[in-house]
């Protein structure tokens, strides 16, 4: 079995995972984790062992101790409660992007696939000029510059997505056009909003979506590293990042406060892509 | 292809990045305006608001002229190397970069070496016993390497190899070649490991593709040794689609020194933009984030023409496609 290697797909290359065996016991750990991090993200103070943000200073960066199983960061504050409440933000923002970023890349990808001629190259040439920037440094440096935390790195995530969704979308719809029953639905008359919308659009949408699970990861580890310069969520926020950022200078009083919401993001990021890949390669094997 | 055409396609390229360079430049200069608020009050910084500093800006950045000839100014300005002071500390930029752009080159190529030499070698012994446990651990570090951020796992090696082992420092940035490349091991291996995910994903992909041609089985029964199909002929054809994701690697490398940089506290390039963007230091910003772009578009100018150069079927006749 030969595996084609995409480059337009990357970061999220992938290859067809080897040996049937554990993969499915994986996939159960990943939907296992996820769904641990959704409850998390939905129930999150309702959940959390005490409140995320009751400061006891005289505590300080206090060790785990039966009363606070992760310890207390530098403000005394319950690093557990942290982390379970800082689900939120790790999954809204995400979700955000991947959803505002396969939109926008649908439709400009539809329409520079099946309109081609003056549309295609802008919308081409357009592309080739974002691949070229080095886009955390732009997503750093416009958050930090502009201002407005998380939710201008989110639109900013969603410009810099486009483009790698953009050309996946084109190149499913360019594998279409030829095919019989676009050529019979020309014929008939259908217009083209129609044809693209209606038959061309439920197509390519399964190979989509396993891209968009996959930018939801991608979303995910580029908004926790925003708030880990300082830039993504307001001070104070109780989210992975952030909480990365502020402890920081604790790795050695009390290291979970940094592992824990470290491990939150290798888990929850690495999760979501053998989702991702998973999906990807059942929609593939049809 | 003749000489002639490759030297045409060698311009087009060249002709390709001048106007990204452009395009990149004015981004930069907007960055000003971009600014909430007035562009004299981000430029003064914590400097207090005298009438003459707030006259000294306004001539500094030509802001009484209209907006496209004061990014005229700018942009001869930054062609004769002249990137201005920075805010805080009236440090010449051109000077600030100078200082830090060392720690950062040895950053990034020590974690290139171990990206490409790790890289290749996992993705092509996962190639070779695919399916077996070994092939199994690589696809799955590759996957959780892909998730974890340079700053996720450089707090995790920072932690276990730093703090709980005690083998390496945990910080500075050491002196002299050997004793740098000790304080730096970590760094770059936090920075090596997500992207060398996707080498190691693409090297196992192209040799187990490789393996099932037909050459590969010719070679074998010709009585060729293993490891002369593998060196001579099989990693040659295998690692093109290496090459090809060199830009990938770079833009990886880059932007993974600046989390790196400050997950180990490492005054390098990556920490001086991140400075700069948390104390809003909006000259040093445009001038670090200029220097950066132009360093990630040329180096993708040059791996487009050693790539060119190395692959014959490319040089002859198939530029075009």
């Amino acid at each position: 079995m030969s595996v084609p290697i995409d480059l337009s797909a990357l970061p999220s290359a992938r290859v067809a995972a080897s040996g049937r065996r554990g993969t499915s016991l994986l996939i159960h750990a990943a939907v296992f984790i996820v769904g641990l991090v959704v409850i998390c993200a939905a129930l999150g103070p309702a959940i959390a062992p005490g409140s995320p943000d009751t400061q006891r200073l005289l505590v300080g960066d206090a060790l785990p101790s039966a009363e606070f199983w992760a310890g207390t960061d530098l403000l005394g504050r319950d690093v557990l409660s942290r982390t379970i409440v800082g689900a939120r933000t790790a999954l809204v923002g995400p979700i955000i992007v991947a959803a505002g970023a396969f939109a926008i890349a649908t439709l400009l990808g539809l329409l520079a696939g099946y309109l081609g001629g003056l549309v295609d190259t802008v919308v081409m040439r357009w592309v080739d000029f974002m691949f070229a920037l080095p886009g955390p440094l732009v997503a750093i440096v416009v958050v930090g510059v502009v201002g407005g935390g998380y939710w201008t790195a989110v639109a900013v995530l969603v410009a810099l997505f486009v483009p790698a969704d953009t050309r996946i979308v084109r190149s499913a719809v360019l594998a279409q056009r030829p095919l019989p029953y676009i050529e019979a639905a020309r014929t008939l008359g259908i217009s083209k909003a129609r044809i693209l919308f209606v038959h061309i659009l439920p197509n390519v949408l399964p190979i989509v979506c396993a891209y968009v699970v996959l930018d939801f990861a991608f979303a995910l580890v580029n908004l926790a590293g925003l708030s880990f310069l300082g830039l993504g969520v307001q001070p104070g926020t109780a989210d992975w990042g952030r909480m990365l950022f502020e402890n920081r200078n604790i790795l050695f009083s009390n290291p979970v406060a940094l592992l824990l919401p470290a491990l939150m993001i290798i888990l929850t990021a690495g999760s979501i892509n053998l989702i991702g890949d998973w999906v990807y390669e059942r929609f593939s094997a049809q | 292809m003749s000489r002639g055409g490759l030297i045409r396609y060698f311009l087009r390229r060249f002709a390709m990045a001048v106007p990204l360079l452009l395009i990149i430049s004015f981004g930069v200069f907007a960055l000003i305006h971009a600014a909430p608020g007035d562009p004299v009050r981000a430029l003064l910084g914590t400097r207090p608001a005298r009438p003459e500093t707030i006259a000294a800006i306004r001539e500094r950045f030509n802001l009484d002229d209209p907006f496209l000839v004061q990014y005229g100014k700018w942009l001869w300005r930054v062609l004769h190397g002249d990137l201005g002071r920075a805010i805080r500390g009236d440090q010449l930029i051109t000077r600030a970069i100078g200082d830090r752009l060392g720690l950062t080159i040895y950053l990034t190529l020590y974690s290139t070496a171990i990206i490409l030499g790790l890289g290749i070698a996992l993705g092509a012994m996962a190639a070779f016993r695919r399916g077996s446990r070994l092939d199994r651990i690589v696809v799955m570090l590759g996957v959780f390497g892909v998730s974890s951020p340079s700053f996720v796992t450089g707090i995790f090696l920072l932690y276990f190899f730093g703090v709980v082992l005690g083998l390496f420092p945990t910080f500075g940035a050491g002196h002299g070649f050997l004793d740098r490349a000790w304080h730096l091991t970590l760094p770059a291996l936090a920075l090596a490991l997500s992207v060398m995910a996707i080498v190691v994903k693409i090297t196992r992909a192209s040799v187990i593709e490789e393996l099932g041609k037909d050459y590969v089985a010719f070679g074998r029964a010709r009585g060729l040794g293993s490891a002369r199909i593998i060196f001579a002929y099989l990693l040659r054809n295998a690692l093109i689609p290496v090459v090809t994701a060199a830009g990938l690697v770079i833009v990886g490398v880059v932007a993974g020194a600046i989390y790196v940089e400050v997950t180990f506290a490492l005054p390098g390039l990556g920490s001086l933009i991140v400075d700069a963007v948390q104390n809003r230091d909006i000259p040093m910003i445009q001038g670090t984030t200029l220097f950066l772009s132009a360093f990630v578009i040329v180096v993708h100018l040059l791996i487009d023409i050693v790539y060119v150069l190395i692959d014959p079927r490319i040089r002859y006749g198939r530029v075009e496609a």
